[in-house]
């Protein structure tokens, strides 16, 4: 897809503006502009249609580097400013870019530095573990924190207000009564139709970004299998190929293939959860019941096979950990034939059950534009005509051998992201078979080779949930000096206080079940 | 002077059965649903074991809580306990029965659920102000269909005492009137929003904001959950019941005598059991309906009791 490569003519375009230094010792593309182009650079790619994919900062001697990725017909650029750190601000990107909004809250709070124009500057990671002026993700900021007791109630964040006869609140989490992870959501609603909706989210924060600092290549494979723990192959692959990337170690074939029979049984697993799950919001029991046991006998296998149900720490810096068998491999291809054949009964079911059917058609729509503007991305997105994927866009291995079916739906609302699941699952094991059928005999790991101190690497794969973003860079001695995973879920949470808009609050579960963002994920 | 004795030992051996039964009906319901989804079932007993671990839990009150919170949960129980005394379970003509009617039942009902919506606004959580307004907003629906499937009923008998309906009922022998046909329909879909079940709520859902019965509950805990649970049980067995015995009465005991009463025992219990059966089967075969779309359903149970209705003064009251 990269042939038509916009990326000259765009510079080209740039160049009446904005001096950009490419700097080509890096294996990333990475353009660098100065602090106070940032927010023009934004307006002009956006009008390139290009799209903003991630942002982070980074802490290096007096001065600040600012990053955002952006995407366009699958090739990313890394565009970079370095600010001084006696004087963090640059002009924020948020102002064209919405999907950026949360990301820019989020480096504010960990690093100090201010957008300005930022159109929402209230604080968003920091809830009262540390103290306001303190940024936890400055060098001086110890790894342990300063932990003062017990953390403080965050009582008093600024929520939107609503006023009027009739509009009341409802405060709903962070602490659930289903076995789910923590945020809070406040509604506001006239009657039973909500009004506006508020995320707050950062109950989980684990300081994911500072605990990986000084880590060895293994150990962060490990950490970043554990970003959220639904996508442990997603983020565990993702940081392996940036680090990959970062030192110039190619994977054999074989490990490229088996990490794609497991990046394929984790897609399914997880959308046969979520497809249970949004019928059991609805009160279908019955469909939960069945895509649970089919679940459950589908992550026995992995256990069989790989060693572990969710697969974490299957994948490790240089290939993966453990090989597949003959004997595995026509396990799996049974339990293939066997899944398939029990799908398409179960599946019929749920077509068939006009009840099902009201509750899921119209409900939560999420239309074109609203997913464009935020970046909605994965299941999401596609169920609202975003044709995005990675593995078909910018194929990686072992994408780069088989043809990848981008399942894509146009109607936006919970049907749609309901039926996008389903036809991944069918496409996913396809390309299960096919990886199977291709694997060659040889080596399942290569040789780790230390990466040179400041070298950078980024590693983009397709989640389940979507496109994740992972950026490291080292340090000298094979240590982790930065480390940012961009789990789809930041682009996609946005887009929940949109599509529950003109729905009634007791459909708001569905609706966010539907959506199904990490909590931990997005916190870090 | 003996007679009478025995009569009203046996009405309160009656709403005994009923109190007592009211949680195996409820399990028994449950284990159906569990094999329709091929899941394992607890135990029949579970409701039991579970209203006890309650009763033994010290109940927690939210500071705000007023005497209101404190005292619904004896309020609902009761006066549903009340309404138990005037269904025929096993028998008919007994004294507390024949001492009350219909409209007396659908009053106890409508009094704990007063009070119910009353505890889910006292403590002014969002979760119980909102389960009261949903709650309040079925109950003006679901009431005026029922009363209009059971004025069917009782025009048939010309009584709108349940004991007399139904001896009017067997006396009559089986006669298919579509009147009856049509109330039957209406009060199946009024039970089903009545006791909170699928479509129209979920009692067992985490879902908050889902919520209707359970959304008023929320912050009751111990023994005044219990009693609170108890009280649902046994509205459930009350409508069961009611359409058991006002449509297929067959069975019931019209003698106090000790085999009589045995087979009234035996044959409720059956009937209650088929229902159920047919409930879980319901259940599991439809999601719930959005919250908007409870009115329609309600209408169309009023619409069905009012054709009812119809049809008696059209194709039987010449008769």
């Amino acid at each position: 897809m990269s042939s038509s490569n916009w990326t000259t003519d765009f510079l080209s375009l740039l160049s009446r503006d904005i001096t950009v230094t490419r700097i080509d010792t890096s294996p990333v593309i990475v353009w660098q502009i100065e602090s106070h182009a940032w927010q023009r650079f934004a307006e002009l790619a956006m009008l390139q249609n290009l799209r903003w994919a991630a942002g982070w900062a980074e802490q290096a001697q007096n001065r600040f580097l600012i990053n955002s990725c952006f995407e366009k017909q699958g090739e990313y650029v890394l565009l970079r400013a370095s600010i001084d750190d006696a004087n963090p601000e640059l002009p924020s990107q948020a102002t064209v870019y919405p999907a950026a909004n949360r990301s820019e809250r989020h480096t504010q709070d960990m690093f100090g530095i201010r957008f300005i124009g930022h159109p929402d500057n209230r604080r968003w990671t920091r809830h009262q573990a540390w103290t306001e002026n303190s940024y936890p993700l400055r060098k001086d900021f110890p790894v342990q924190g300063t932990p003062v007791g017990i953390t403080a109630p965050d009582m008093h964040y600024p929520f939107i207000k609503s006023h009027g006869a009739g509009v009341y609140e409802i405060p709903v989490g962070p602490v659930h009564a289903g076995i789910i992870e923590p945020g809070h959501f406040r509604f506001q609603a006239v009657g039973e139709l909500i009004l506006n909706l508020e995320e707050r989210l950062g109950y989980v924060h684990k300081g994911m970004e500072k605990i990986a600092e000084g880590r060895t290549p293994e150990s962060l494979a490990r950490l970043a299998g554990r970003v959220s723990g639904d996508t442990t192959v997603g983020h565990c692959w993702a940081a392996c190929m940036a680090m990959e990337q970062a030192s110039g170690v190619v994977i054999p074939p074989r490990a490229a293939l088996i990490r794609g029979i497991l990046a394929e049984r984790e897609r399914i697993a997880n959308h046969m959860g979520d497809i249970g799950a949004i019928c059991n919001d609805v009160a279908f029991v019955f469909a939960q019941m069945q895509f649970t046991r089919l679940r459950e006998l589908w992550l026995r296998t992995n256990a069989t096979v790989f060693g572990h149900r969710l697969l974490m720490d299957r994948i490790v810096p240089g290939g993966v950990a453990c090989d597949l068998s003959e004997a595995s491999c026509s396990l799996i291809k049974k339990d293939i034939v066997e899944l398939r054949k029990e799908l398409a009964e179960v599946i019929l079911a749920l077509d068939l059950n006009s009840s099902l059917e009201d509750r899921l058609y119209t409900a939560g729509f999420l239309s074109e534009d609203t997913a464009a503007a935020y970046g909605t991305l994965g299941y999401v997105g596609r169920a609202s005509g975003q044709d995005k994927d990675v593995r078909r866009d910018t194929p990686y291995p072992p994408y780069d051998q088989i043809k990848v079916k981008v399942a894509l739906e146009t109607q936006g609302d919970i049907a749609s992201r309901f039926w996008v699941r389903y036809k991944e699952i069918m496409a996913a094991l396809h390309m299960i078979e096919d990886f199977i059928d291709q694997l060659v005999a040889g080596d399942i790991r290569s040789e780790w080779q230390m990466p040179a101190s400041g070298s950078e690497g980024l590693g983009i794969v397709e989640g389940w949930r979507g496109e994740i973003v992972c950026y490291v860079r080292f340090d000298a001695d094979d240590k982790i000096a930065r480390f940012y995973p961009r789990d789809p879920s930041q682009l996609n949470w946005p887009a929940l206080e949109k599509l529950v808009l003109n729905n009634i609050v007791p459909d708001f579960p569905v609706c966010n079940k539907s959506l199904n963002g990490s909590y931990s994920g997005n916190d870090l | 002077m003996g007679d009478q004795l025995m009569n009203w030992l046996i009405a309160v051996l009656q709403t005994t059965l009923f109190v007592v039964l009211a949680p195996l009906l409820a399990g028994w319901l449950k284990w159906c649903k569990c094999h329709l989804q091929n899941r394992k079932a607890p135990s029949l007993f579970q409701p039991y074991r579970d209203l006890l671990k309650l009763t033994n839990k010290q109940p927690v009150v939210a500071e705000q809580a007023s005497w209101i919170f404190m005292i619904a949960p004896y309020i609902i129980f009761s006066a549903t306990v009340l309404a138990a005394t005037v269904v025929p379970l096993i028998a008919v003509n007994l004294p507390t029965s024949a001492s009350a009617d219909v409209i007396v039942m659908v009053g106890f009902f409508a009094f704990a659920r007063f009070f119910l919506a009353l505890a889910g606004l006292d403590i002014g959580t969002a979760f119980g102000g909102m389960g009261s307004s949903r709650e309040m907003t079925i109950s003006s629906l679901a009431e005026p269909a029922m009363l209009m499937a059971i004025f069917t009923l009782t025009m048939t008998a010309s009584t709108t005492n349940l004991s007399f309906a139904i001896a009017h009922v067997l006396n009559e022998g089986l006669v298919l009137r579509p009147s009856f046909v049509f109330a039957l329909a209406a009060l199946v879909l009024v039970a089903i929003a009545e006791t909170g079940r699928i479509p129209v709520d979920n009692p067992a859902t985490h879902l908050e904001l889902t919520m209707i019965h359970e959304a008023m509950i929320l912050e009751y805990s111990g023994r005044h959950l219990a009693l609170i649970e108890w009280a649902s049980q046994l509205k459930l067995m009350l409508y069961g019941v009611l359409i058991a015995n006002i449509f297929l009465p067959w069975g019931i005991a019209e003698t106090f005598g000790v085999q009589a009463l045995g087979y009234g025992l035996l044959a409720i219990m059956g009937k209650l059991a088929l229902l159920a059966i047919f409930l879980a089967i319901a259940e599991t075969l439809v999601a719930k309906m959005r919250l908007f779309r409870v009115q329609e359903y309600l209408s169309f149970a009023y619409l069905l009791g009012l054709l009812g209705m119809l049809s008696h003064i059209i194709l039987e009251a010449s008769r």
